[in-house]
């Protein structure tokens, strides 16, 4: 039986339904939606310094046991590439376009989403958001299996698949999925970009020969890996357990709030709601945008472990359910 | 003769803003940037929102779903998300009053 959520012969058809949209005063929402170099570089810089200090301590302490708890902060530091990739998409952290492009590409390596394609796949889920048939990037498939989510704690299913797609498109072929939402112009560029990448993996792996040690590994690619739980975590509170197929964003998309330390980690996307409503305002901007529109908005789950309460049950439930794909 | 319409009164703008105006069923967007005001297609050419929920910095239009940016001047797509152009329309100050010279 073919799988209903790839994408279908009109995926890329328009899609005249409006999509609920909360009222909110146009002055606020521009100055909501500014650019802002010296948050971004604070926070940023503050990232990429965690990352190099918990890297160089692993480093150090290499073949002791203490690289353990090491490796382990570098890890969920370095996974959490995968939602500074994301913003970064956006193009909204920084004002100066070549530092957003730049940390863009170096996150989206990190996270092993080749940015040219991810560009153009995360487009389509934001036009799409949830629709079965038309949005690529729905994480939980129904009926749900349990197994593939909990093999994503460290990244492998969805790992194994980014990896086979960067083999695929540096071999010169597209993906189904992408032939679909990248422009036949644009896909030199992924073609491009994934056989650097393929080079980088054999140069790590040709590293790890020569020095007789998976250090190399366990510092780049690896950690995507090993430290991911966490941001699967994240991941799967943004849709999981919602509802498919419909143009309101406050049914398919969840918010919640949390900690500073893990608003940090997760890049604010804890407001993933406004974040789809508005996806030009950047991260730093989400709280005051989540305070101006919260009366139009559900209520949020008070914390990540009260939003995983309402999560766990709905995916259990959707082991059993059917998948409904609608046409527009 | 070229026509002129009439859009809006130019204090009806921001500086460095955009306004939506419709006109014979076509959707336009018209922009003040530093004492000039600009005109184009009112929607984006990548899937076809509204730019005048988007954000304007300095000559570029930022469209609000995909972060598509569009040079307002020549309406010259810079880059993806949006690679078609985006149609552009002679603009004035008259009176102060926004005039369009529409297609």
């Amino acid at each position: 039986m073919s799988n209903p959520y790839a994408l279908r012969g009109d995926a890329d058809a328009a899609d005249s339904t409006p999509w609920f949209s909360p009222s909110i005063d146009r002055k606020l929402l521009k100055q909501l939606m500014q650019r802002n170099d010296r948050h971004s570089l604070w926070n940023y810089g503050l990232w990429l310094a965690l990352l190099l200090a918990s890297g160089t301590a692993g480093v150090l302490a290499w073949g002791t046991w203490w690289c353990l708890p090491a490796f382990a902060v570098y890890g969920i530091l370095y996974a959490s590439a995968d939602h500074r990739a994301h913003e970064l998409s956006h193009g909204t952290p920084f004002k100066t376009r070549w530092l957003n492009e730049a940390l863009y590409q170096l996150a989206g390596f990190m996270t092993l989403h080749e940015g040219h394609y991810w560009r153009w796949s995360h487009t389509r889920h934001h036009t799409h958001t949830l629709m079965v048939g038309r949005d690529a990037e729905i994480a939980v498939h129904q009926p749900v299996r349990l197994g593939g989510l909990l093999l994503d704690l460290f990244f492998l299913k969805s790992g194994a698949a980014q990896i086979a797609n960067i083999l695929r498109h540096a071999c010169g072929q597209i993906t189904p999925d992408g032939l679909h939402f990248i422009p036949e112009a644009e896909r030199p560029k992924v073609i491009r970009a994934s056989r650097i990448y393929v080079a980088i993996f054999l140069a790590l792996l040709a590293a790890c020969v020569l020095l007789h040690s998976l250090l190399p590994l366990v510092l780049l690619v690896g950690p995507r890996f090993y430290g991911g739980a966490l941001t699967q975590v994240f991941n799967l509170t943004q849709h999981a357990g919602l509802d498919e197929n419909v143009h309101d964003h406050r049914a398919s998309t969840r918010t919640f709030h949390t900690n500073p330390v893990f608003r940090f980690l997760y890049a604010n996307m804890n407001y993933h709601v406004e974040h789809h409503m508005f996806p030009m305002v950047p991260y730093h901007a989400l709280p005051q945008l989540h305070a101006a529109i919260q009366s139009q908005c559900p209520a949020p789950a008070p914390s990540l472990w009260a939003a995983w309460r309402d999560i766990l049950p709905a995916l259990l439930r959707q082991r059993r359910a059917a998948v409904a794909v609608v046409s527009v | 003769m070229a026509h002129w319409t009439e859009v809006c009164a130019l204090d009806d703008i921001d500086n460095e803003d955009v306004m939506r105006f419709d006109h014979n069923n076509h959707t336009y967007a018209v922009y003040r940037l530093n004492g000039k005001v600009y005109a184009t297609d009112g929607l984006c050419t990548h899937e076809k929102v509204h730019l005048a929920d988007g954000l304007v910095m300095e000559h570029v239009v930022e469209c609000p779903k995909h972060n598509g940016r569009f040079d307002i001047r020549d309406g010259r797509a810079l880059g993806a998300p949006v690679c078609v152009h985006l149609k552009t329309y002679p603009a004035k100050v008259e009176g102060g009053q926004v005039l369009v010279q529409l297609g």
